[in-house]
């Protein structure tokens, strides 16, 4: 039967309904602020969004998108290559280049849509990807669509890349490596300075993708290869608009004046409707105050330190480094579930995630903090998990 | 290079920890439907492979692959 292959995922959600508890697709009914809103009918601080800047609410973005809806109207209905590419798409590719210190970027309709169409067009049959095995899944689905010969390197391990590099011998000037800035599900950030190392050594073209550090890291918020200090050695930078620049959208920003080139061979760009004005204006906004405003990211990073701090007291295994995604690792899917409902019955609501989604066999609450969280926020989620603690729901000897 | 056998036989060594099953392990066992190998095992089984013969074996073989004769075939045609 066609829908057979769905019944693992059908069994997962009766028991999750069986339990009365929504973890995906909660629906926020209500924004109050950028860290606020309500969720099945209770005000809760939202700790699971990527809101990283608090951008998403901020009035200056909300009156750029609102004078672009005036002036544009709701959409561009067609493709940037048809009748969808206006100005303020235009603006918004030369600003992101600028940012990025290059000459080229293509700006796409989602950050999903960046990174498929961008590792499916860049390698072909007859040419290697090497990817980083945790990879993001739009990244697995468009070097799957590629046609190129597809190897996995294990998750940040310069060695495995280097040794993979070694084995295709004459074959690296044909190979794209892609890593990521920091990973998404456990907030690690890859070792960005040995693998442009090892890419320096062996030779290849390297694509990162900074969806969850770009306005995160680094000395402007270019992200974790400006914060390794090995931006030359990047050949495209990929990521989006929905995280830290708080709209919809992806980029693809490159030195190589061939990204002009490829940009009429991207299905994802050619083949979908270009992002709506009003985003486009608001992201333009946002990426305005990132650039002038640096303390965003101290704010930010004083968060992250105080979250993870507080859960590492609590005993709770977290992922391996300080990050605006704090990961807790459950020891299963049943705590998982309990968990998240009592957080959320706590006024906290935070990622659920579970296999495949996650890294190995990991179960994770997933907190990702923004600068727009006050200290006292901070504190009430540390609170909330503590009374997963004393209720016994969570109990850190148990935790994987 | 190795060959067809050599592959196999490592291969057998290989799924013994992973065999919790304690089925036969022969060319025509199925990884997933006979051990119940999850895509993670799978994924680790493989990596041992490729650590073993110092080779990379590229994802795009797996979805033709269900016994372990089809992997050793798969593997050995990657090094002629």
């Amino acid at each position: 039967m066609l829908f057979d292959k769905f019944q693992e995922m059908a069994d997962f959600q009766a028991e999750l309904a069986g339990k009365h508890v929504k973890p995906f697709g909660a629906v926020t009914e209500e924004l109050l602020t950028a860290t606020t809103g309500m969720v099945q009918g209770k005000q809760v601080i939202l700790a699971g969004t990527n809101n990283y800047l608090g951008l998403s609410y901020d009035q200056r973005c909300i009156e750029a998108a609102e004078a672009a809806l005036k002036k544009w109207g709701t959409g561009t209905t067609g493709s940037r290559l048809a009748n969808g590419s206006f100005a303020e798409h235009q603006a918004l590719e030369a600003e992101m280049a600028d940012f990025y210190g290059v000459d080229h970027a293509i700006c796409f309709s989602t950050g999903y849509a960046a990174t498929m169409g961008m590792t499916a067009t860049l390698a072909g049959p007859g040419d290697v990807i090497l990817l980083d095995g945790d990879s993001h899944s739009s990244i697995y689905s468009g070097v799957k669509l590629s046609g190129a010969e597809v190897i996995r390197f294990k998750h940040s391990d310069p060695d495995d890349l280097a040794k993979r590099l070694r084995r295709l011998g004459d074959r690296t000037g044909n190979t794209l490596i892609i890593a990521e800035g920091i990973y998404s599900m456990l907030g690690d950030v890859a070792p960005l300075q040995e693998i442009a190392a090892i890419k320096r050594e062996y030779g290849g073209y390297l694509m990162i993708d900074e969806a969850h550090s770009m306005g995160v890291m680094g000395e402007t918020g270019r992200g974790a290869a400006q914060a390794a200090g090995i931006e030359d050695d990047v050949d495209f930078f990929a990521g989006t608009f929905s995280k830290s620049l708080g709209g919809i959208g992806g980029f693809c920003t490159s030195r190589h004046p061939e990204l002009e080139v490829i940009r009429f061979c991207i299905r994802a760009y050619i083949f979908t409707a270009s992002s709506t004005p009003s985003v486009v204006a608001s992201t333009r906004e946002a990426l305005r105050i990132i650039r002038a405003e640096p303390e965003l990211r101290d704010k930010l990073w004083n968060n992250a330190n105080r979250l993870y701090a507080g859960l590492e007291n609590l005993g709770l295994t977290l992922g391996p480094q300080v990050s605006p995604v704090v990961a807790v690792q459950l020891a299963d899917r049943s705590q998982a579930i309990d968990c998240w409902q009592a957080l959320l019955n706590a006024g906290v609501y935070v990622n659920m995630v579970v296999p495949p989604a996650t890294p190995s066999t990991n179960f994770l609450l997933r907190n990702s903090v923004s600068a727009a969280h006050t200290t006292e926020q901070i504190d009430q989620i540390i609170g909330a998990y503590a009374g997963l603690l004393d209720s016994g729901l969570l109990n850190p000897d148990q935790a994987a | 290079m190795a060959d067809y056998r050599e592959y196999l036989e490592f291969m057998y060594g290989a799924l013994g920890p992973l065999n919790k099953k304690n089925v036969e392990l022969t060319e025509t066992t199925d990884l997933v439907a006979d051990i119940g190998l999850s895509s993670l095992e799978v994924m680790e089984f493989i990596e041992k492979i490729e650590d073993h013969f110092d080779i990379s074996i590229p994802l795009n073989i797996l979805p033709d692959v269900n016994t372990i004769g089809e992997l050793a075939q798969k593997v050995q045609g990657l090094n002629p």
